[in-house]
């Protein structure tokens, strides 16, 4: 069954779900947010997924302060967070390159990523781009820390890196990733060369898994229809539906 | 309590004021925001809750903005905030990076009359290296615990769009209530909305939680699709064509400049 990019990505952030009660997605995570939806269709209903600016998926009647309280008390299981740069170490930078704060890239911000990177316990590193200018030795500003010392109350942190070519796992206590399995068609050496940071190799290292039929039916109907809500640019490109807005 | 129009309703935002404002989706006052603009608002310190869009970037790109506090400035869906990445690698305005939760604990000290909000996670992260408002301090019911402190986020104004008021001056947010946390901290709260009802919203049950009231409320006036291009929750939806079209004009200085022209009729004099 052939299927696209987008799907597959869908697909493996789907794959990292297993077992987690509550899953909550952040803003601007089309994929991460069709991950959840697919994760809670295959769960046979058991998942909560909570995706911000959706209206009809999310578990609360407030639509600010609330979702970091109940990060905070332990209530959500799993959340996604990208990184304009990540380093080998899981530091994240959501806010630019070059020396703050007049810096010559400038993204948007850090938004919830000091927080809950700390207290929700897997968080899945989600960054298509896999290039030397996003897997750098070192972060140009720590938005998060990938790790913390042992008094800082830390429930939480990264449990695995996604992008195009392959899937980490990190290891807190080594503050180490280790490379997992590897997309079809790429190679360790391809990661390698694109990675500017040294990082662990699984033995032996697999193939990704290609998303199962049930995956695809479940990710093209109902996910596809639900992520429009909130993501329509996203679900016109992808998956066809909605309309077109020019853009 | 009721302003004839928006104009009058934003004199009361002095140049250099602390201005509290709320994230995209959440009821921003864009035809205030417009206000603003025209009257060539200077120096405003913008406190983002948590995050902004399209008001922060054309505040920014107009010239009224010295200070952004915030934990994120895009334009969603349709890509960056063009005006806020010039002006940063520019440096043409002050940049005080924050995280949402601490912006929203900085707010919460405030109504609660505290100097500061303790606050998980943080440490070790270059946002509280940055500033020197958020110490790590020690956890007093604990030993070897440390913790960050927020001090406190009193705003001068708060300002924002809701779909309803009475004629108490009660505003109904639904469930946007980081603007009720806003407007206990703020000293003024400005509001634009989109009706004025004859019944007391208090006395219903069903308004009556989701409901500032009056006391907290400085001045209202009528702002039909007061949010547009945004949306409004449970009201309207964003306009999207607008706002790709506003990402595509404000790629440039001259298309931002051209973008108020043409949809503010404002000849930007101390814009980018």
């Amino acid at each position: 069954m052939d299927f696209s990019h987008e799907e597959h990505l869908i697909a493996i952030l789907a794959s990292l779900l297993k077992g987690v009660g509550h899953v909550a997605v952040g803003v601007a995570s089309p994929i991460p947010g069709s991950a959840s939806l697919l994760a809670r269709a295959l769960s046979e209903g058991s998942m909560r997924v909570s995706i911000l600016g959706s209206r009809a998926d999310q578990a609360w009647s407030d639509t600010g302060v609330e979702m970091f309280d109940c990060a905070a008390q332990g209530r959500i299981d799993a959340f996604f967070f990208g990184g304009g740069q990540i380093d080998g170490q899981a530091n994240i930078n959501l806010v630019g390159v070059g020396d703050y704060p007049h810096q010559r890239v400038r993204w948007a911000g850090s938004f919830g990523s000091a927080y809950l990177y700390f207290l929700v316990p897997r968080i899945i590193l989600f960054r298509p781009e896999h290039t030397r200018r996003v897997m750098v030795p070192k972060v140009d500003f720590i938005s998060a820390p990938g790790t913390s010392a042992p008094n800082v109350h830390r429930p939480g942190g990264p449990t695995a890196l996604v992008t195009d070519l392959c899937l980490f796992s990190f290891d807190a206590g080594r503050r180490r990733f280790r490379l997992e399995s590897i997309h079809p068609g790429h190679s360790v050496e391809e990661v390698r060369d694109n990675t500017g940071f040294d990082f662990d190799v699984a033995e032996p290292v697999t193939e990704t898994p290609a998303p199962t039929p049930d995956a695809l039916e479940a990710i093209r109907g109902p996910v596809a229809q639900s992520i429009a809500h909130t993501y329509p640019l996203f679900a016109n490109r992808v998956f066809g539906i909605g309309e077109e807005v020019a853009p | 309590m009721f302003r004839p129009d928006v104009d009058s309703l934003v004199a009361s935002i002095r140049d250099g004021a602390r201005l509290a404002v709320p994230k995209t989706e959440a009821g921003v006052s864009m035809a205030a925001t417009r206000s603003l603009i025209g009257r060539g608002a200077k120096d405003l310190h913008l406190v983002c809750v948590p995050t902004s869009g399209l008001q922060a970037d054309l505040l920014i790109g107009a010239g009224c903005v010295g200070v952004i506090e915030c934990a994120g400035v895009t334009m969603d869906e349709y890509g960056a905030a063009p005006a806020f990445v010039r002006a940063v690698s520019k440096g043409s305005i002050g940049l005080v990076d924050s995280t949402c939760p601490a912006l929203y604990a900085g707010l919460q000290a405030a109504e609660k009359g505290l100097p500061f909000m303790p606050l998980r996670g943080l440490i070790g992260s270059d946002i509280v290296g940055r500033r020197d408002d958020m110490p790590v301090i020690d956890n007093p019911f604990a030993a070897d615990d440390p913790i960050i402190a927020v001090k406190a986020i009193q705003p001068d104004v708060a300002l924002f769009h809701a779909p309803l008021a009475d004629r108490e001056g009660n505003v109904w947010i639904g469930r946007q209530r980081m603007l009720m946390t806003m407007a206990h901290a703020a000293r003024q709260t400005l509001v634009t909305v989109e009706d004025i009802h004859d019944r007391n919203l208090l006395d219903d049950e069903r308004y009556g939680p989701a409901t500032i009231p009056s006391l907290y409320i400085s001045a209202i006036t009528l702002a039909a699709k007061g949010a547009w291009p945004l949306g409004l929750p449970g009201r309207y939806g964003e306009d999207g064509g607008h706002l790709a079209e506003y990402c595509r004009r404000a790629a440039t200085p001259e298309g931002f400049a051209e973008y108020l022209r043409r949809n503010l009729a404002i000849e930007p004099t101390a814009a980018e």
